[in-house]
């Protein structure tokens, strides 16, 4: 299905690697996603996404500037965030933080975003529509 | 600047420190024809009616032009003025002036003191406005400074070697508190101004090292000495210890409980990353003994 991107005139992945951003306004949009904290700071850009359940591995492969998609909603997402250099965080598959994880956000100023969609159309879609992967990025 | 802040200003800020003090007042029996050069020369459009010290009134420049305008020749200002004064006192926060000034639709409250009722200021919407906007850029160049001191301090200490050194203590077990020792600690080292990426290395490395602790052990200490250039970090802690070194430094290796995986930790990644934020690492630990971690990070030019 790429004549998606084709007809819609979106410069092709190969040739553009690297240098894609994307606001969390226009993450919300394709995500249909609901915004939990942070609303004033939806012009924020990220360079890329980051999905991953397992705090350890963004911890390893994240990137400063990327968005955390993930399924856990514990504190220690919002402190993995904080000392990854995590831009904002999508929780997915429905999953709401409770308070205490939204309280810890809004003192730090990270944004965080909830979509009903599960972890792989989430991904898929912000891919989709040019948002690169870690492993995609360079400098 | 963040919406948040003006918000927490609002209610941490007082009328009395936004309000105007060096008020002029009239009195009721001063004849309205006086109004116009009072309020022109001193540039104000209403002020307090007094009488005898007690506060009677507020004439507005809306009801001097009300006044000109069905003008039967000159009447008194104490027929012409607002009568039923709302006030605030002086020690209200400021939310809720905003508020009176939203429900009343008056552009004026004349501020008294609360224990004795003496009028001691005008408030207006603009007093509110300059006196926010002036806090915020006072409390900007304060972070400014301390900003700049601190990435400075190297520079600004006379000695042959500095050193600083910051000490954590975790306490074990305490699976919500993780990570606010390296959450101190990255927003030490960022006011100090050290490059983004140095600090992101440290921060994550103490993170595992936390985690580590509150997992394993009763508890322990991170210290952190910082030199230019440099971040050494120590981990010490009286736990199990660890049996075999080299087994827990492969990626996957774990031996954390069901409840920590759970919780996005102990997939046997933590020492792994560690060693991944490191320039140098050692790890001290026999069973029974305990552990120490000792890491060191290098500035991205001495790497």
């Amino acid at each position: 299905m790429t004549t998606d991107r084709v007809a819609t005139g979106e410069t092709s992945v190969s040739s553009e690697v690297g240098v894609a951003k994307m606001t969390l306004e226009e993450v919300r949009e394709i995500l249909g996603a609901e915004v939990i904290a942070g609303a004033h700071l939806l012009s924020l850009e990220v360079s890329m996404g980051c999905g991953a359940d397992l705090m350890s591995d963004v911890l390893a492969y994240g990137k400063p500037g990327s968005l955390l998609l993930t399924g856990l909603t514990n504190q220690q997402v919002v402190r993995t965030a904080e000392m990854a250099d995590i831009v904002a965080i999508c929780f997915v598959r429905g999953k709401r933080p409770d308070e205490q994880t939204i309280k810890m956000a809004k003192s730090q100023e990270l944004p965080l975003l909830w979509t009903k969609l599960p972890m792989f159309e989430s991904c898929g879609r912000l891919y989709r529509r040019g948002l690169i992967g870690v492993s995609e990025y360079t400098e | 600047m963040p919406f948040t802040k003006v918000q927490e200003l609002v209610y941490e800020m007082k009328v009395s420190q936004v309000m105007t003090r060096s008020i002029i007042t009239v009195g009721p029996q001063m004849p309205m024809s006086e109004l116009r050069e009072i309020f022109r020369d001193k540039r104000i459009s209403g002020t307090p009616v007094v009488d005898g010290g007690r506060l009677v009134g507020i004439i507005s420049l809306e009801d001097f032009i009300k006044w000109l305008y069905d003008r039967e020749g000159d009447s008194l200002i104490g027929d012409k003025m607002t009568r039923n004064v709302e006030t605030l006192y002086d020690d209200e926060p400021l939310v809720h002036a905003v508020s009176k000034f939203d429900t009343s639709g008056f552009g004026r409250f004349a501020v008294v003191e609360r224990l004795s009722g003496k009028l001691v200021g005008v408030i207006t919407k603009g007093d509110i406005i300059e006196g926010l906007l002036k806090k915020l850029e006072v409390e900007y160049h304060e972070e400014e400074i301390h900003r700049y001191r601190a990435s400075h301090i190297f520079e600004d200490i006379v000695a042959d070697r500095t050193t600083l050194v910051f000490e954590y203590d975790v306490v074990g077990r305490e699976f919500d508190r993780a990570g606010e020792s390296s959450s101190r600690l990255k927003r030490t080292l960022t006011r100090l101004g050290l490059e983004p990426g140095m600090t992101r290395r440290v921060a994550i490395a103490t993170y595992e090292a936390e985690m580590n602790l509150i997992v394993f052990t009763e508890g322990g200490k991170i210290s952190v000495r910082l030199e230019p250039g440099r971040v050494a970090v120590d981990v010490t802690d009286s736990g199990p210890g660890i049996p075999d070194i080299e087994r827990a430094l492969q990626p996957g290796y774990s031996t954390a409980p069901q409840w920590v995986r759970e919780l996005g930790f102990g997939a046997g990644m933590g020492l792994v990353n560690m060693q991944k934020c490191a320039d140098e690492m050692e790890i001290i630990s026999a069973p029974g003994k305990g552990t120490h971690i000792k890491i060191v990070i290098l500035t991205g030019r001495n790497r």
